[in-house]
């Protein structure tokens, strides 16, 4: 279990991302945390596995108080707490295999990982999660060769042979079209269901969020101001989180389209485009 | 639609120093400073006129290039000038490494990046020939000065070049290898060197080339090599000779910089 005291950040700019976030996430939950840009989604995650170091206030998981550990003690908590990314941030000039095994850096000395030379345990086990994604012709592609669904699926890999407890997830949607955005929200929470995986996940699409999330916590300037089920978003609560604007749309298609998986096929055509607002295209089905 | 008319709006492109004043100040003071420059050069076109014959007569000295009288001392300090370099080159390199990191803002404290700028700056600021005859001084005549001048002038440039390609690096990359819980040596391992290794290799051959060519300078005043050889050329008024070895300093140059290109090429 992942537990948020008082957690608040301030950047030397003087602002204040986060201000007083108390929140608690379950063993096996996947929480999704929407809000808009700036509201402090991001630190919020990066303060958990400390890429952000809290200017005050705890973060436990599991009764170890992450906000308190020294630096080697940091990297081992960090082994237990995966991360993925926002365009995926994969090491492009590492081949496929490299940035898988490379979520094994924590429990391998330096000489193992810098002659690649790893456990055939750890080799086994990133074989096993490339073929759970349907990546495991692809093993020494450069990372750079793969689309951007094919780049997540690393990620998503580099993430979990880490052997979690938890996932932080960083906006994994924000660059991939409709059909992939979906394929990958999938995946993301089978494998949290397979392994007993809790998750946070940043997300801007609200309509991914209700889908995928079991519980949503919207974040407004550094603050929650929305905690509960995906349903209980309603116009006034959207209002709340991101202000004003006409909301009916969204939340009547979601309805219509959370059990209905055609929607991937009207949703792939429109490859060229994926600027277009993407809650409106998913509900063309 | 209803059609007012009005004025049409002017528009032009904001002028880049917005006071007039100061703009014009700086134009006439330039313009004035550049004429005065070009006063103060005294040029004597007699003398000009005179040296022209002179210049071409040198010229026709290099003709045809004699390979063959000096041959032996040719080779002796080719072969001398390759090794200053290939040294020179990888223990400039090895030792910029580490220097380059401590350069680098974004990987090291402050106190450690002040240092390493700080050691960058001062061989950088020594041209290679000041740095030459204060190293012949040092150690006397002969090669090891010109090994000793041409690696610190490579920490300089390589040791910069590579700070500042860690600064450039994707930060995401790097954050991503953090957060596996990787150790500091790891992170440089598998989130930095994957990214400037393959500027590093073009860096690395380029900078081969010039102290190739540097050494070639460093001999003329006593840093040994080929550049002592074509000094003792000239001195000996054996402009053949000397022709012989400018080409193929050249020749080295140029199969350089081909199999540089070729090697960038493939490492990308």
């Amino acid at each position: 279990m992942l537990r948020l005291v008082d957690l608040v950040k301030q950047y030397k700019t003087g602002d204040r991302a986060l201000k007083g976030v108390n929140l608690e996430v379950p063993d096996g939950q996947v929480m999704a945390l929407i809000g808009p840009s700036g509201a402090g989604k991001s630190t919020l995650i990066r303060c958990v596995n400390r890429l952000v170091e809290p200017t005050s206030g705890q973060i436990f998981l599991n009764d170890l108080a992450l906000s308190a550990l020294g630096q080697s003690q940091l990297r081992r908590a960090r082994r237990r707490m995966g991360m993925i990314f926002q365009e995926y941030a994969l090491v492009e000039r590492l081949t496929v295999m490299e940035n898988v095994l490379s979520g094994r850096l924590g429990y391998v000395g330096f000489w193992r990982s810098y002659l690649r030379r790893f456990p055939q345990s750890d080799i086994d086990a990133a074989f096993d999660l490339l073929a759970r994604v349907e990546l495991d012709h692809m093993v020494d592609k450069r990372a750079d060769e793969l689309s951007g669904g094919q780049r997540q699926r690393v990620g998503i890999c580099r993430a979990l042979i880490q052997d979690p407890e938890l996932l932080l997830v960083d906006e994994p949607t924000a660059s991939l079209d409709p059909k992939t955005s979906r394929q990958i929200m999938r995946l993301i929470r089978e494998l949290c269901a397979e392994r007993r995986l809790s998750a946070i996940i940043n997300i801007h699409d609200v309509m991914l969020a209700q889908m995928f999330a079991e519980r949503i916590v919207g974040l407004r300037l550094g603050e929650v101001v929305y905690d509960g089920p995906p349903e209980g978003l309603t116009p006034e609560v959207l209002t709340e989180i991101y202000g004003e604007e006409d909301w009916a749309e969204t939340i009547r298609k979601v309805d219509e389209d959370s059990d209905n998986q055609g929607e991937d096929g009207a949703a792939g055509v429109d490859h060229e485009t994926p600027s277009l607002d993407r809650d409106r295209l998913a509900g063309m089905t | 639609m209803s059609k007012v008319h009005t004025a049409p709006r002017r528009w032009s492109k904001p002028p880049l120093i917005k006071d007039s004043r100061l703009r014009w100040f700086l134009a006439l003071g330039g313009a004035v400073y550049l004429a005065l420059a070009f006063g103060t050069m005294d040029v004597n076109w007699g003398r000009v006129a005179e040296g022209i014959p002179r210049g071409l007569n040198f010229i026709a000295a290099f003709f045809p290039p004699d390979f063959v009288t000096r041959w032996d001392e040719i080779v002796d300090g080719i072969y001398e000038s390759l090794w200053m370099t290939v040294t020179s080159t990888v223990v400039g390199i090895a030792l910029s490494i580490p220097i380059g990191l401590g350069a680098a803002k974004n990987l090291a404290p402050r106190w450690v990046y002040l240092f390493c700028r700080g050691i960058l700056a001062v061989s950088r600021s020594f041209q290679e020939i000041i740095l030459a005859i204060f190293f012949v001084k040092l150690f006397g005549f002969g090669p090891f000065a010109g090994f000793v001048t041409l690696s610190i002038a490579t920490i300089g440039f390589y040791g910069k070049l590579l700070a500042e390609d860690i600064e450039d690096m994707d930060p995401g990359q790097a954050e991503a290898v953090r957060a596996t819980g990787a150790s500091w040596f790891q992170w440089l391992n598998y989130a930095v060197q994957p990214q400037v290794m393959p500027r590093m290799i073009g860096l690395g051959l380029y900078r081969f080339d010039i102290n190739f060519r540097e050494s070639a300078v460093v001999g003329i005043v006593g840093g040994g090599g080929i550049g002592a050889t074509l000094n003792t050329a000239f001195d000996r008024y054996e402009f053949d000779s000397a022709a012989a070895i400018l080409l193929i300093i050249i020749a080295i140059v140029m199969a350089v910089e081909y199999s540089s290109g070729y090697v960038r090429k493939w490492v990308q």
